[in-house]
């Protein structure tokens, strides 16, 4: 990462005032000057900060009216923040959906350079990046095809070429994975990736928990206008799950069991002073001896060695599997009861049963301040790996305790005839 | 330690971050002169070829329009009405009338519902939200030059001398354009929250082609203060001028018709006023348009 805040929203507040009699006309309000309109106060978003910093992919999710889209077209400056402060540093793309301006009855020549004049380009560096624009797309063949006569599948490759194309280092998305053929939304994910490497900024709202904990190196959870939780996009995840199934919301209190940034993947800022160093992680069998395989059923035993560079307040330290395509399948966490003193080490083991199928995993380690979401100690996203090996047949990820029953019955037939 | 994958390298940093600037919400115009241009010049010209392209017949179409609404007047005013009755080239005045009238009456016929027509747009990017008033002018002014060639061909065809004087119609286009804008701006505007502005908008647009000194002339009217409340209108006051420098040199120019004197800034000041308010307005209007939509 870069290492400076791309993005600064403090206290941004919206409200939506709903008049329960709307003056339609002007006749109305002609003829009735002085009726006051009665208003409902609808608070999309309440007291919202937080802070992106440049090359992450931040995600933000919520159910249905929790707010998410208000907070990115506030971000976006499509609305007008009520109060607090939105401060963006960078070049930000202005649109915050794929497509946008996108008219059907032209061609895909003529809608690409609208499209990029659209979002900033002047027209001379529209039509000076229009081939690799139509290369990235793979659409050269259908050029001079008017629009209306593309799948949504081909418009969206198109406008994400735009998009990637547009110069901007802040990209606000909402939900664009949701079109396309499986070929395509491979290749999205794929620029996503690359995005992700070029230390572009990526705001994405979603309700897909798969890609924000597959992208998002920090996630937000908003819930009636209000940040929820944020931190982890996996706990984030979860959080959400919890949130949409489980309807007494009360019963888990937010934010004070479920911790925690450890932003996969992100390299600590450079020039920042290491506070706490990871300094081993390893992998044991039953008999306590460092292996890097293990047979499907066997415990494993998961260890990790951390030291503090600095006196620390006691930090929390998770530990996680995760499958050779970045899936987190494990994960377990614990904090730290005192503060550490300069020097100080601490040995994490976590002992579990074996239930992952046959594959290469990785493990992965983090330490955050415990109950701060905002930082990262220390951060090793592959810092060991191991194989399980077995020769059953899996047909998942994981094995899960289960039981099988078969019965036969007689076709039906069978019975006719009989 | 054992096999710690590095990191993937980050980007080179950057040599110092961006300027941060703060995030206002959307306003009337900002966001640079240069794409605030290139956005209203993109759009207006799109909406122009797709009406011009999108059918063989495209222009002709458009064309039609007037020159039929010209048929009809003419053989009304002229033939059945005789009001043409001792004007001189009245057939080309009244051409030329209704195609400037026609320009005005396109613009903001079309800018009562533009900024709605463009939901998507205004609800899903940051961008200015003054292009669109006035991409939707430069689309119909775009259309009004074309038509302005049609009307000199036949000028010249009837037999109207070119004059120096013709130089003085893009002045007079200018000034009508700018008073057109600040009337788009008002009604784009304005619908977003009253929808009744369409129906009130049609009315007045009606009675402003009748009022305005299109099929019939100054002279008509008795008395100079009737004249001098007919030229208060901008727009009568462009066609009492356009007539004079264009199409008939012995007929008065807006001066001499309100009497002499300063009475000319009058339609001037109107103009400018209508601006101004249609301006703030709309500028006014602008950070909530999205939400209101």
């Amino acid at each position: 990462m870069s290492g400076y805040v791309a993005i600064e929203v403090a206290d941004v507040e919206k409200t939506f005032r709903l008049p329960r009699q709307q003056i339609h006309t002007l006749k109305e309000l002609v003829l009735h000057p002085l009726r006051r309109t009665e208003h409902d106060e609808l608070h999309a978003l309440e007291g919202i900060s937080f802070t992106v910093e440049a090359g992450e992919f931040f995600g933000i999710v919520g159910r249905n009216g929790s707010g998410k889209s208000t907070l990115l077209k506030c971000l976006a400056g499509i609305y007008h923040a009520d109060s607090g402060r939105i401060r963006i540093a960078g070049r930000l793309a202005p649109f915050i959906e794929l497509g946008v301006g996108f008219n059907p009855d032209l061609t895909a020549r003529d809608n690409v350079i609208i499209s990029a004049v659209m979002m900033g380009l002047t027209p001379r560096q529209a039509r000076h990046r229009f081939d690799e624009i139509i290369d990235f797309a793979e659409l050269r063949e259908f050029l001079d095809l008017k629009l209306k006569n593309y799948s949504s599948g081909m418009q969206v490759r198109l406008a994400f070429a735009v998009m990637v194309q547009s110069d901007s280092d802040i990209l606000l998305i909402d939900e664009v994975l949701a079109v396309g053929d499986a070929a395509f939304q491979q290749k999205c994910l794929d620029v996503f990736y690359r995005l992700r490497e070029e230390g572009r900024t990526i705001v994405l709202v979603t309700h897909d928990m798969a890609t924000a904990q597959r992208f998002c190196h920090r996630a937000m959870l908003l819930e009636r206008g209000k940040i929820d939780l944020s931190g982890d996009p996996a706990h984030v995840a979860r959080r959400y799950l919890e949130l949409n199934f489980d309807h007494h919301p009360e019963a888990t209190p937010p934010s004070t069991a479920l911790p925690d940034t450890d932003a996969s993947d992100s390299p600590d800022a450079e020039g920042r002073l290491e506070r706490a160093r990871i300094l081993d992680v390893w992998v044991e069998d039953d008999a306590g001896h460092r292996v890097d395989s293990l047979g499907d059923g066997q415990r494993i035993h998961l260890h990790a060695l951390v030291e503090a560079c600095a006196p620390l307040e006691p930090p929390r330290i998770l530990l996680w599997i995760e499958s050779p395509e970045g899936t987190r399948v494990f994960g377990a966490d614990s904090a730290v009861e005192s503060p550490l003193a300069s020097g100080e080490q601490v040995h994490m083991h976590v002992d579990l049963a074996n239930p992952l199928a046959h594959n290469h995993y990785s493990i992965g380690c983090s330490l955050t301040p415990d109950g701060s979401q905002n930082d990262i100690l220390a951060i090793e996203p592959k810092a060991a790996s191991f194989m399980v090996y077995s020769t059953a047949v899996h047909h998942g990820l994981v094995l899960i305790d289960h039981n099988v029953e078969l019965r036969r019955q007689p076709a039906p037939s069978e019975v006719a005839s009989g | 330690m054992s096999a710690v994958a590095a990191p993937p390298p980050s980007q080179a940093p950057l040599a110092a971050p961006p300027p941060a600037r703060d995030i206002t919400g959307p306003s009337a115009l900002g966001g640079g002169a240069r794409r605030f241009a290139n956005l209203t010049w993109m759009i207006a010209s799109t909406d122009f070829r797709l009406t011009y392209f999108g059918s063989v017949l495209g222009y002709v179409w458009s064309l039609m329009r007037p020159v039929l609404t010209f048929g009809v007047m003419f053989l009304v005013f002229s033939r059945a009405l005789k009001l043409g009755h001792g004007i001189r080239d009245y057939p080309v005045l009244l051409l030329l009338n209704i195609m400037l009238i026609t320009y005005f009456q396109e613009a903001t016929g079309a800018s009562v519902t533009a900024v709605l027509n463009r939901e998507s747009l205004v609800r899903k990017m940051h961008f200015p939200r003054m292009v669109i008033p006035l991409a939707t002018v430069l689309t119909a002014a775009f259309n009004a030059v074309l038509n302005l060639f049609a009307v000199f061909i036949f000028l010249v065809a009837y037999g109207v001398n070119p004059r120096w004087s013709w130089l003085g119609l893009p002045l007079l286009l200018v000034l009508l354009t700018a008073f057109t804008c600040g009337v788009s701006m008002l009604l784009s505007s304005l619908y977003v929250r009253f929808r009744d502005v369409g129906q009130i908008w049609s009315v007045i647009s009606q009675v402003l082609f009748y009022g305005s000194l299109v099929f019939f002339t100054i002279e008509r009217i008795p008395g100079i203060g009737l004249r001098r409340l007919v030229l208060m209108n901008p727009i009568a006051a462009t066609l009492q001028q356009a007539r004079h420098w264009i199409v008939d040199s012995h007929a008065p120019s807006t001066a001499q018709a309100m009497g002499g004197g300063l009475w000319w800034m009058l339609p001037l000041g109107i103009g400018a006023l209508v601006c101004v308010i249609g301006l703030l307005v709309f500028n006014h209007e602008a950070p909530r348009i999205a939400e209101r939509l």
